[in-house]
């Protein structure tokens, strides 16, 4: 099969690889580049774990297809944290207790870091809306629910 | 929420300083920048990808396999029928002597459920297996399926899996196992009231964020690395050796890393044959199940049907409990002859019962087969009781937590199955809930005691 190129940032770093066409960003992100951090839950564009930014707004790798990423610009769980420091969802999702299993973790983070860029200060039905397309099936959603708010807080806080 | 120490606060001389204190989890730190290693985040060179032919009727007999074609087609390494299974046929539970072994690694003459591995193709890639698996003709002959269990226990019911010979586990005490404590009968004829009811429940897929799946990895030195997400490490090398007829110091698994489970990575299914493919090519081999063979085909919680009948007094006594439970384990045993047995042991509640009768049987039908998942074998059987002790406190008119109260088991009551009541605290829960909910009830009620005499 015919093979591709792509060019695109990811997390601040220059990515060029050739792929078959066809492959989703997931798999690209993956297998070829080596960020694990988006997961393959439904790879039917339904369970929100691949969830990454491209050009800042939050969409499924698993129904990107990467030929479609040139240029773009993507950022992914495994680039949120600077020279060791957790961002402030990161360090939230840790206090309060957000992650279980952790699967659907980097999907959910993504989620909420698309909202705290577009609203600082989310209500609890901002963040509820938010992270509606992303399925944890153990902590019940609430601890998740207050780390976003907490981790809004904290940025706010960081701000004044 | 208020941690009450004063509860058995003369009994116990530990602090409890941990409970109620926030720890962080060793593992988050991990979950949250995305490094935490699951089984799927292990990527090797040259990996071959598993793909399962499945049966598509519920129960059907196999007149010929035909690869030929599967084979041929671009990308394909190897195709995998019964006869590469070293020891075919299998039992999870055979580890503790549980018996006999029933399921067949891929399918060998015959499918007992719709879902069932028949053959097993491994390509370059996920879409040449795939397209290869559509590729395999396998002919059926279609046999009549049962799909409930008291039609399968009937006579002249369809046989669903010839290792046992009957659509029962045939446990040593016989077609079910049996509880038996004073005398029922009696119970019976002397209660107010009698009250029968039937429950029933569907089967529950768990559903993980992950599916289940390994990746396995041909090393140097002639072993194997598996990479998987079971919950059950050691039962999954265990079996897994007996399949492969290989010793255990051949296989080296990788795990604890679990994408979600809740019971349902227990079973040890992708890894034997996972592990063969890659024994055959010499290449590492990855086998995922997609998001429809993790809803469809990893093993659901058990149906369940509870028959309760209980006789109660007019002052709120229940005199006597006959449970007869039935657990549909689908065509295979796996961990349900287990979970069974457990709701045997758990039907009379926590409550303090004299006379008690309870046969609870493990039933095989063509559905798919079922396994562990949360407290499988008393969690259906807890829903069943204590909606049935809703209804006999609305039969005589009391308040349904006294209607407990008056009932509850307390430490040194002999429990139906011959195990002493121990470390109670049912009383004490209630207690607490009676306050939280506020709830109230009579003040005698409030000064009982789990465990202190007279009280």
């Amino acid at each position: 099969m015919a093979k591709v190129p792509v060019q695109f940032t990811l997390n601040g770093a220059e990515k060029a690889e050739f792929i078959e066409s066809g492959t989703t960003l997931l798999n690209a992100l993956r297998d070829k580049i080596g960020d694990t951090s988006p997961k393959g839950g439904c790879h039917q564009g339904t369970c929100g774990a691949c969830s990454v930014i491209i050009d800042g707004e939050l969409r499924l790798s698993c129904l990107t297809l990467a030929e479609t990423c040139n240029g773009a610009d993507i950022k992914t769980t495994a680039g949120l944290a600077e020279g060791g420091v957790l961002h402030p969802l990161q360090r939230a999702f840790l206090d309060a207790f957000a992650t279980q299993c952790g699967f659907c973790t980097p999907g959910m983070i993504m989620a909420a870091k698309v909202l705290l860029d577009r609203t600082p200060n989310p209500s609890r039905e901002d963040v509820v809306e938010a992270l509606s397309g992303n399925i944890c099936r153990c902590t019940g959603y609430e601890p998740i629910i207050q780390a976003v708010l907490v981790a809004a807080r904290a940025n706010s806080q960081n701000a004044a | 929420m208020e941690l009450r120490k004063d509860y058995f606060a003369d009994v116990r001389k530990d602090g409890l300083h941990e409970i109620g204190q926030p720890r962080p989890r060793l593992d988050s730190p991990g979950h949250v920048t995305g490094k935490t290693a699951y089984f799927a985040d292990r990527n090797f060179p040259g990996m071959l990808h598993l793909k399962m032919v499945r049966s598509p009727h519920h129960h059907a007999r196999i007149r010929s396999i035909d690869t030929s074609e599967a084979e041929k087609h671009p990308g394909v390494v190897r195709v995998l029928t019964a006869r590469d299974v070293p020891h075919n046929v299998y039992t999870i539970l055979i580890l503790i002597q549980i018996g006999p072994e029933d399921e067949t690694v891929l399918a060998d003459g015959k499918v007992r459920w719709k879902g069932e591995a028949v053959v097993a193709v491994l390509g370059e890639t996920e879409r040449a297996a795939q397209e290869a698996a559509a590729k395999v003709k396998v002919d059926y002959e279609v046999l009549p399926a049962v799909f409930d269990m008291e039609e399968a226990l009937k006579p002249g019911a369809p046989l669903v899996n010839e290792y046992h010979g009957q659509n029962y586990y045939l446990y040593d005490s016989g077609e079910c196992r049996k509880v038996r404590f004073g005398d029922v009968e009696a119970g019976f004829a002397q209660a107010d009231h009698i009250l029968e009811q039937s429950y029933q429940s569907s089967p529950i897929e768990h559903a993980p964020t992950e599916t289940t799946g390994c990746v396995v990895a041909p090393e140097g030195n002639d072993r194997f690395t598996c990479y998987t997400n079971t919950q059950a490490m050691f039962f999954t090398l265990d079996n897994a050796s007996i399949i492969l007829q290989m010793p255990g110091s051949k296989l080296h698994f990788v795990g604890g890393t679990v994408g979600g489970g809740f019971g349902g990575k227990v079973d040890v299914i992708v890894e034997p044959i996972a592990i063969l493919g890659a024994k055959l090519t010499g290449r590492p081999v990855s086998f995922v199940y997609s998001r429809e063979e993790e809803m469809q085909i990893s093993s659901p919680r058990a149906a369940e049907k509870v028959v309760i009948k209980d006789g109660v007094m007019r002052d709120g006594r229940i005199v006597a409990r006959k449970v007869t439970g039935y657990t549909d384990a689908g065509a295979y045993s796996r961990h349900s002859p287990y979970g069974a047995q457990k709701g045997a042991a758990h039907y009379p509640g926590p409550y303090t019962i004299p006379n008690v009768w309870i046969d609870t049987y493990c039933v095989y039908t063509n559905r798919t087969p079922s396994s562990a998942m949360r407290g499988f074998g008393v969690t259906i059987g807890d829903f069943a009781l204590e909606v049935q002790m809703d209804k006999l406190a609305r039969l005589i008119g009391m308040d349904p937590l006294e209607f407990r109260f008056i009932n509850a088991y307390r430490d040194g009551d002999m429990k139906a199955h011959r195990q002493p009541t121990e470390g109670a605290a049912l009383i004490e829960c209630m207690q607490e809930a009676s306050r939280a909910a506020n709830w109230p009830v009579a003040e005698k009620y409030m000064a009982m005691s789990s465990y202190r005499k007279g009280a």
